[in-house]
């Protein structure tokens, strides 16, 4: 395998390996060749991140069909985009081990490979967001993974999924075309779509990015000060802060997260929106720069107190639901509060402990999806009520939600008290005190909705009706959820690999694009 | 009259948005978002004209005559916007044939009923 | 072994022994076994490092902030050195004592859940080492939290409405105060000061003003919601519904100590005493100290229960130990760590007493506790000198540290602050001597009563009551030791 082919080989294997599982009829072939693909992912995102570190520039790059850029479509890995892709292929992995037992309850056997088919579009266009270098680029394969992330979304056993998906579809394409119009604003002032060579242009004069003899009325205006660059980073802003689901844009979350089949839910929590937050930081970070996004824009104005909404009124909806899998996408929308905020800082310390936030919420959130898949193959209620007397009955898995919930928690030991730490102490290096206390209030929120679980699962007895023998989960869900959540106290001990690597990544990202 | 294209998709987005937002009728809705996306075509396709330029086809340069070409670039971006709305749709229009089969209605205050009572 | 390796195996010792209890969960024997001689390991292994005390061993164990250009990283680490050490030997020695307790309470009361118990019991423990000996702020808070969530399935152990509800008061408190009191001051005085170690001195002198040092100080005081300062106090009387042997280990000695050694370390060795008595910043967490040990007296008075009355009297005692560290002498921080080792074993006295009533009378109030001591003489009179440390008078140890207290009243020249101890003195008088005098010298209360109601509780209860009492007594004649020890701290 020539290692200069494997940014595009990271796309194009779950791309062409998609339609391979359509005619792999049986299931479990279909299921087999799946796996091997994400394996494969994984294998090829790790050597990608490697290549990374050892390389001198600090990123690979790589020129679809020879056409060099910014002519051509330049696909471009730096630190940042190389994690990302490390998170998202090993959990994709992880799902895709254990996705056929989860899916054996929702899915109905002949459609499986079709599910599967679906699933590696998803990752074919969630990996080529990460990897390309052009903005038009990201736009095509967004669409290609929001439009897979419906049909996912829809498959889910009950009805409501298709409404959850239909909703999801709506808000998401006003989101991609909104993404759309603002691309096409800056490819209208600029000339290209390059995401480097757009950020250099930029902060150019009118006069020198246009062609001689056009008739300009003010040549020494830097282009990122035409209104027209403005509304074109509102429109980005706006349309990616529907995908990543900021509050108040979040309102698909909870029902599609709530709603999908188990195994959707896992991968997408772990997945979607951080693919988008990691573009958002493109947008923001490589393209306008910190200069023009926190001087000229002040877009911390504006995000941080969406950021603290978020983190506040997420965390309180939270208390009072009473099914799990909506606990949980509640407390990803706080969560992803956490990661804006960390954004919005402007500061090399927030974005930092945003990215280090962005890898270990990837593992907490899949983990406890999966823990929560694998309590729905036991028993079909997946509300407070139903989960009643668990802890007696599936001990290890809901230990495994225990160990979870301290990560979200931000208790010491797990990996989300690293990140809490790191975005407190970024918040108070800047003089943001409120912001702070606010950030550990969230915390306190967090300990209400979890020991709710804690105390439903280990203090009530069950009703009469829900079996009593004590039966846990099939050994594979429960390992790959113990994979997942292990991981988080691993990484909130040994915090040197993500915490590291976020440290260059946030260096190279302030420094201007890599 | 020289914006008279951005008017045009301005107006076109407002309808479409509208129409997406406050329309009931699953069917409308997808109706809404399809103006809407065309609005966007819109902008990409006037933005690429170029004033004298002709249809970005090469022909061969004739005796003094140099063409001038708009610009293909936004045609090739707005044909893959146009596949991804298409795509979109045919989506939107599956999920509301199963919404039917399901719950017998495509009026969304008529599912959230059902769906609150259920 | 070199001081280093000993101080972590002292940490891990009780979380093997609690991987062993769950092992032995089906043999009862084997598994009390397992804790007793884990007791006895853990303390030669903590008085092996008595020695080494003076070269100050360090070690840092794993980086869990990791260190960038402008900051270094921050471990977990442990150190040796007498505050710690202190608390380590009372802690360890006062396990084994409440293990052979707890042996005799839980089989006679038929409780459930033993294993869970004994497991929950040694990671609590083990959390108690870390704290005892944690190198810097951030392993200290690791410890804290460790020991909030190991201690909640003990609070709540009986399972019933009434342990839940007390559960949620305690981990609310708790794990509110820590979150947003301790680590906002963590994090803020990494902000200040670029380190978070412990160091002779303190490590924030030059960086803060007095009026930071005094909110800082706030956030540190009323954070360790451990040391039930008042208004955070609710925990302690919930935590109650808890058996006995939890209560008197957990909150005479293990949980509230750790609360008060935390606000004693962090006085010594964040602030420095030099830097709170020059700026005075201070002044204020010696009078809410003293509202609190005032308070808590009186409430003691009102109640009829006898654990109740215990806790109050616990929450009292507890603000003497901050007073003596907001009085930043060196009387007060000598009379702070006397207290932490006399307190506790009078207070574990005390507990272990009130539970062998319970098993040997089944008698919960103090009303009905009357004449009950001449059919459970050893209890009583335990009892007696139990109450005796508490209150402060000789011949028993307590009274060395309260000596000291008062002498740092008079050094920092707070006349009002000495009467309230005296006023307290007092007050303990009042709620703990009726009790033993009472039940040796009244009549009983229900005449008509079976006489064979209330005989002394089985001999693995006594023995551990009888023996903390002797330490009582012991601790009177050799406070020297401790003194030597604890005043090496303050030359530094």
């Amino acid at each position: 395998m020539n290692p200069d082919q494997l940014p595009v080989l990271q796309v194009i294997l779950p791309l062409l390996a998609a339609p391979c599982c359509l005619l792999l009829r049986h299931s479990r072939l279909a299921w087999c060749f799946a796996v091997l693909v994400g394996c494969l992912s994984l294998l090829i995102a790790a050597t990608q991140l490697h290549a990374i570190h050892t390389s001198t520039s600090g990123s690979i790059s790589y020129e679809i069909g020879g056409w060099a850029a910014p002519w051509g479509i330049e696909y471009r890995l730096d630190r940042l985009g190389g994690m990302v892709l490390l998170v998202l292929t090993s959990i994709a992995a992880v799902t895709l081990s254990v996705s056929r037992r989860l899916l054996q309850d929702e899915v109905p056997e002949d459609r499986h490979h079709l599910f599967f088919a679906i699933f590696l579009l998803c990752l074919a266009g969630l990996s080529g967001i990460v990897s390309t270098g052009d903005l038009f680029n990201v736009f095509v394969f967004l669409e290609i993974a929001s439009l897979s992330s419906y049909v996912l979304i829809s498959l889910g056993r009950s009805r409501r999924a298709l409404v959850a998906a239909f909703q999801y579809l709506v808000m998401g394409t006003i989101g991609s075309t909104f993404i759309l119009i603002g691309i096409g604003l800056a490819y209208m002032m600029t000339g290209t779509l390059n995401m480097a060579d757009l950020s250099e242009r930029l902060t150019m004069t009118l006069g020198s990015v246009y062609a001689e003899g056009a008739s300009i009325e003010n040549p020494e205006l830097p282009v990122n000060q035409t209104r027209t660059i403005l509304a074109a980073f509102a429109f980005l802003t706006v349309g990616l802060a529907l995908k990543l689901a900021l509050f108040p844009l979040h309102a698909w979350l909870p029902n599609a997260y709530a709603t999908a089949p188990a195994v959707v839910s896992t991968f997408l929590s772990g997945t979607s929106t951080k693919v988008a937050y990691y573009v958002l930081l493109r947008v923001i970070f490589t393209i306008f720069g910190v200069a023009f996004t926190f001087e000229q824009v002040g877009l911390q104005y504006l995000l941080t107190p969406l950021a603290i909404s978020a983190i506040l009124v997420a965390s309180t909806i939270a208390i009072y639901q009473g099914d799990l899998r909506r606990m949980l996408a509640y407390s990803s929308v706080a969560q992803i509060g956490y990661l804006v905020l960390g954004l919005s800082f402007g500061t090399e310390a927030g974005l930092t402990a945003g990215i280090v936030h962005l890898f270990n919420h990837a593992l907490m959130k899949s983990g406890l999806f999966l823990v929560v898949g694998c309590i729905a193959t036991r028993q079909s209620g997946l509300t407070l009520e139903s989960i009643r007397g668990l802890g007696r009955r599936m001990p290890l898995t809901m230990a495994a939600f225990v160990v979870g919930g301290l990560g979200l928690i931000g208790v010491p030991l797990t990996s989300g008290f690293i990140s809490k730490w790191l975005l407190v102490s970024a918040a108070l290096e800047d003089g943001h005190w409120l912001v702070a206390v606010l950030v550990v209030v969230g915390s306190l929120l967090a300990v209400v909705y979890v020991w709710r679980v804690v105390e439903a699962a280990y203090f009530q007895e069950p009703d009469d009706e829900t079996p009593s023998e004590p039966r846990d989960a099939p050994a594979g869900l429960l390992a790959a959820a113990w994979v997942l959540l292990g991981a988080t106290l691993v990484f909130g001990i040994y915090t040197d690999l993500p915490v590291s690597v976020a440290r260059e990544a946030a260096a190279s990202l302030m420094g201007g694009g890599s | 009259m020289g914006l008279f294209n951005y008017w045009t998709v301005i107006v076109l987005m407002m309808i479409g948005f509208y129409t997406v937002i406050a329309r009931n009728n699953l069917i409308k809705t997808m109706i809404g978002l399809g103006i809407f996306q065309v609005s966007v075509f819109m902008l990409y396709i006037s933005m690429g004209k170029i004033a004298d330029g002709t249809a970005p086809i090469r022909v061969q340069p004739s005796a003094g005559n140099e063409a001038f070409y708009s610009n293909p670039l936004p045609h090739v971006l707005i044909l893959t916007a146009i596949v991804v709305g298409v795509a979109t749709t045919a989506l939107g229009l599956a999920l509301v044939i199963r919404i039917r089969e399901v719950y017998g209605s495509i009026e969304e205050d008529e599912i959230l009923e059902m769906d609150r009572d259920s | 072994m070199s001081p280093e390796h000993l101080v972590v195996a002292s940490v891990l010792l009780p979380l093997i022994s609690a991987v062993l209890v769950v092992a032995c969960r089906q043999r009862p024997n084997l598994r009390e076994t397992v804790t007793l001689v884990s007791g006895g390991l853990l303390l030669a292994t903590v008085s092996l490092l008595i020695g080494s005390v003076d070269t100050r061993p360090a070690i840092n164990l794993v980086d869990v902030i990791p260190g960038s250009i402008d900051q270094s990283a921050i471990a977990i680490g442990f150190h040796v050195e007498p505050l710690g050490l202190l608390f380590a030997l009372v802690a360890s020695g006062l396990w084994i004592a409440t293990s052979v307790y707890s042996i005799g309470y839980m089989r006679s009361h038929g409780e459930q859940h033993q294993t869970r118990f004994y497991v929950c019991f040694a990671i609590a423990i083990s959390a108690v080492m870390g704290i005892a000996f944690a190198r810097n702020l951030l392993t200290l808070f690791l410890f804290y939290e460790v020991l909030t969530l190991s201690t909640y399935p003990l609070v709540t152990h009986h399972g019933t409405e009434a342990a839940k509800r007390a559960g949620r008061t305690y981990l609310g408190i708790l794990m509110g105060t820590s979150i947003v009191g301790l680590l906002m001051a963590i994090l803020w005085t990494w902000q200040l000061a670029g380190t978070l170690e412990f160091k002779p001195g303190g490590i924030l002198d030059g960086h803060v003003d007095p009026l930071t040092a005094g909110l800082l100080l706030a956030l540190f005081a009323f954070g360790t919601g451990k040391a039930a300062l008042m208004p955070l106090h609710r925990w302690l009387p919930a935590a109650m519904v808890a058996p006995t042997p939890v209560s008197a280990l957990l909150h005479a000695v293990a949980v509230v100590k750790a609360g008060v050694f935390t606000i004693l370390k962090v006085g010594v060795y964040i602030f420095g005493t030099d830097l709170l008595s020059r700026g005075g910043s201070s002044v204020w967490l010696m009078y809410v100290a003293g509202g609190t040990l005032l308070t808590a007296s009186l409430v003691a008075l009102t109640r009829d229960n006898l654990k109740e009355r215990l806790a109050y009297s616990t929450i009292s005692q507890l603000a003497y130990i901050v007073l003596g560290i907001s009085l930043a002498t060196e009387s007060g921080v000598i009379g702070s760590g006397m207290h932490i080792v006399m307190h506790a074993f009078g207070k574990i006295t005390l507990f272990f007493c009130a539970g062998a009533i319970l098993i040997g009378a089944h008698k919960t109030r103090v009303s009905e506790l009357d004449g009950l001591g001449r059919r459970m003489p050893w209890t009583f009179a335990a009892f007696a000198i139990g109450s005796l440390s508490v209150i402060g008078l000789p011949p028993v140890g307590g009274c060395w540290s309260k000596w000291f207290l008062a002498l740092g009243t008079v050094e920092a020249g707070q006349w009002p602050l000495l009467a309230a101890l005296m006023v307290s003195s007092l007050l303990n008088i009042a709620y703990l001597a009726p009790i033993p005098l009472r039940a040796f010298l009244c009549d009983p209360a229900d005449v008509d009563r079976d006489v064979s109601a209330g005989r002394e509780a089985p001999l693995a209860c006594v023995i551990p009551l009888c023996l903390t009492a002797a330490g009582c007594v012991v601790l009177f004649f050799n406070a020297d030791p401790i003194y030597q020890f604890l005043s090496s701290v303050t030359s530094n």
